[in-house]
């Protein structure tokens, strides 16, 4: 039996703590009719349902590569296990094979050979210029020419497989509804449940064809160093939902405190507050956050010795990353609150509240804050799709995450220089795009439905 | 009206110096300078001497705020805040950490960045307009329908994603156009079309969806409705009562972005190579260059509250019920 030892680094105890707030949140809602009324609109919105079949879809890949632990390498002299010193994920446990099955470089998707050309040893003596087989690739298959054969049948497993799986999710999850299935796709109120249910089939057809054929091809290709792509698209899930969420998971407290408090006291603690974020939303944000990620690695780099290991300093850079951009985006939602706070206090509840004599400690927390929270629910909802762009554009300018981090914005930084090759490199873009795409969209559109369901006449910013 | 302008422009002094203090923290306080010459020396095998030399190069060898050396005003006035944070009020940027004249630098870098930003504004602007008039005009049909989920989609899109295949399709695939690089002369513009077409292109998912809610906040007021009542066309409807009305806000939106054209765009002008202020930026990010970056950062700001300045201004000007105090 293998030990093994738990890591938690910075940013997984974040988003423990982000779930925690989550969950309390959604308990805390589930018992109030007035916070669960918005939630309804939300659920019966058939765009909004089928985005979030997809987030958490995201969300999960996400969660499984948090759980990071060291797995045990042996025992010392003591009979205590030692602990690998390289820091784990349950998605790489799972993943396995994709991480094993490392090529020498660059091969194209579905390929049994090397995209370059490499001297080969023939058996008889003598040398040819050939494209060499892939050591994992297509490695089954004894001749390459039943590759296209092997493909489809193993396409049609894996939509099989995955079909197999819907329809035994559906007949589970339909098993106690009165009328039983037929009921349940006639009922007109379903009609968003329904559409979750195609894509949940969507979904799982994806895995299905994932499980059969990503074990035994590279269905993404490999990258420069022989890196399958897929596994690679995958492990950026986590960094994209951690820029995403963590961002204004450490924005919040600032601007909630700050916002109210301008719009709610007034005079000079309003001065402060307004010259405070006037100033810091005139840095254009790009150059603030260069500027403090500059800083960073200057500090990184002379101080080397005060991280333990390499995913640990990658993890903090990814940490620190999120308080500048948080620092960058904390002002609209403040000048929002602010706008609104002004608005609330002048209502008779408030004034009334101060009449018998409540401190402004308890007014600020029973009668303004509850009443600006969909404000706040609305723009970490809007900020996410935002923030992910972003954090592509950054790891671009050399701005962004570590270079070691996986994240979209470095696997597009490393393959666009490979786009003048011919023919052109183009799987690693391609899958960083398509990955990203799809959160994105899927973030857009539930976004929108939010904000529809929560307040109307909160218009974006342009 | 004047006494507020004046009074505006008297309010940005206090956010400027907050922004030169900002600067002045990031780059000076949270690393000493030394830090920095050891960054740019190479971390190890680094001798004091070269440490001391870069330094005094660059003029980062003098006191942070108070020059116990100095005599009188000296005190502070021979100090790094005063050389190189106060200096940028006077627009005076001194030498990047290379060595070259930024102040010069930025005057000869404007043009190429003017030269993208500002038709990537206007036809952008056109396109915009245009799409989301038609998506107002079909209200509630499907091709509204579907444009606004084309218009979600477009914008879901990465600005790279744009750039990337906007270079390998049109560039490369098709040959209409050079992929990258930058000319002053007649055949400019062959080198512009690109880069304008993919800012255009990249920019119509979310103005257009944005100018569709404002156009169709309009057409649900009351003096709409009246129009329609007195017999009018729907087209004239849209063109006279609903677009002058909701052009307003569309105004003010761009007159706000006005003063930051000068910056450019970092991304476009990095990926075509045009030698305007953004892929100055974005060198300097990369050389690790502090001084044109502590520029930039001042005149980011600067040209911000320029353009807020100007968005009140034109409010009263589009608008005359509104009314500056």
């Amino acid at each position: 039996m293998m030990g093994f030892q738990p890591v938690i680094l910075a940013t997984d105890a974040l988003i423990y703590l982000l779930v925690i707030l989550a969950l309390a949140f959604a308990w805390y809602t589930r018992r109030h009719a007035h916070l669960r009324a918005p939630w309804r609109r939300v659920a019966a919105s058939r765009t909004a349902m089928g985005a979030l079949v997809v987030i958490a879809v995201y969300v999960v890949i996400g969660l499984l590569d948090t759980l990071h632990f060291r797995p045990a390498s042996g025992e010392d002299a003591q009979g205590h296990a030692r602990y690998a010193s390289e820091v784990q994920s349950v998605l790489d446990l799972l993943a396995t094979p994709l991480v094993a099955h490392r090529e020498k470089t660059y091969s194209a998707p579905f390929a049994t050979h090397l995209y370059t050309r490499e001297t080969i040893e023939l058996p008889g003596g003598g040398q040819v210029r050939d494209f060499p087989r892939l050591k994992w690739g297509g490695a089954h298959l004894g001749d390459p020419a039943r590759r296209a054969g092997d493909i489809a049948w193993r396409s049609a497993a894996g939509v099989a497989l995955g079909a197999a799986a819907w329809l035994l999710w559906m007949a589970l999850a339909l098993r106690r509804h009165p009328g039983g299935w037929r009921a349940w796709w006639a009922d007109p109120g379903r009609a968003p449940m329904r559409t979750a249910a195609w894509v949940w089939l969507v979904v799982l057809i994806l895995a299905g064809l994932v499980l059969t054929l990503a074990g035994v091809y590279h269905i993404l290709g490999t990258d420069k160093v022989g890196e399958d792509v897929f596994y690679q698209s995958l492990k950026s899930i986590r960094t994209g939902l951690v820029i995403g969420t963590l961002t204004t998971l450490v924005m919040l407290p600032a601007a909630i405190l700050l916002g109210i408090m301008a719009g709610y006291f007034r005079g000079w603690v309003d001065d402060v507050i307004q010259y405070l974020y006037t100033t810091l939303s005139s840095v254009p944000g790009v150059l603030l956050i260069a500027a403090a990620v500059l800083m960073m690695q200057i500090y990184m780099n002379n101080h080397q010795d005060e991280f333990n290991s390499l995913t640990e300093r990658a993890d903090l850079r990814l940490l620190f990353l999120c308080v500048i951009l948080g620092v960058t985006s904390w002002t609209s939602l403040c000048r929002l609150l602010r706008g609104e706070t002004l608005k609330l206090r002048q209502l008779e509840y408030v004034q009334a509240a101060q009449a018998f004599g409540v401190g402004h400690f308890t007014t600020l927390m029973r009668h303004i804050l509850p009443n600006v929270m969909h404000i706040v629910l609305i723009v970490v909802v809007l900020d996410f799709s935002g923030l992910v762009l972003a954090e592509a554009v950054l790891s671009y300018i050399n701005i962004g995450v570590d270079p070691n981090t996986n994240s979209w914005g470095n696997m597009i930084n490393s393959a666009r220089l490979e786009l003048a090759r011919e023919p052109v490199v183009w799987w690693s873009l391609a899958a960083a795009f398509v990955f990203m795409f799809v959160l994105v969209l899927a973030a857009n559109l539930f976004a929108d439905v939010v904000r529809d369901a929560f307040d109307p006449r909160l218009r974006e910013r342009s | 009206m004047m006494a507020y302008i004046v009074r505006r422009l008297l309010y940005a002094i206090p956010i400027l110096i907050g922004v030169n203090l900002l600067t002045f923290v990031l780059f000076f306080v949270v690393n000493s300078p030394d830090d920095m010459a050891r960054m740019h020396l190479g971390v190890k095998r680094v001798t004091d001497a070269a440490i001391q030399q870069w330094k005094h190069e660059r003029g980062y060898d003098k006191p942070l705020v108070w020059n116990e050396q100095a005599e009188g005003a000296g005190h502070l006035t021979d100090t790094i805040f005063f050389d190189k944070s106060l200096r940028l009020f006077a627009f005076d940027f001194g030498q990047s950490d290379s060595g070259r004249n930024i102040g010069h630098d930025i005057s000869q870098r404007m043009w190429p960045s003017l030269a993208i930003a500002v038709p990537v504004m206007l036809v952008g602007l056109l396109v915009n307009i245009s799409f989301s008039l038609l998506l107002a005009f079909f209200r509630g049909t499907y091709l509204d329908f579907w444009g606004v989920v084309l218009c979600v989609a477009m914008m879901s899109i990465s600005g790279l994603f744009y750039i990337i295949g906007g270079q390998v399709l049109l560039g490369k695939l098709l040959n209409l156009f050079p992929i990258s690089g930058y000319d002053t002369g007649p055949h400019a513009w062959k080198f512009l079309v690109l880069p304008v077409v993919i800012g255009v292109v990249s920019a119509i998912g979310a103005g257009s969806r944005w100018y569709r809610t404002l156009f169709l906040e309009e057409i649900n007021k009351d003096f709409v409705r009246s129009a329609r009542a007195k017999g009018l066309s729907e087209q004239r409807v849209l063109f006279v009562h609903v677009l002058r009305n909701a052009l307003i806000p569309i105004l003010t939106g761009v007159v706000v972005i006005l003063p930051s054209l000068f910056m450019g765009s970092l991304l476009l002008e990095s990926f075509f190579g045009v030698p305007g202020l953004g892929s100055y930026t974005i060198d300097a990010i990369n050389r690790q260059d502090f001084a044109i970056v502590r520029a930039m950062v001042f005149l980011g700001a600067v040209l911000y509250i320029l353009g807020l300045l100007l968005t009140d201004i034109s409010y009263t000007i589009a608008d005359p019920r509104v009314r500056l105090e």
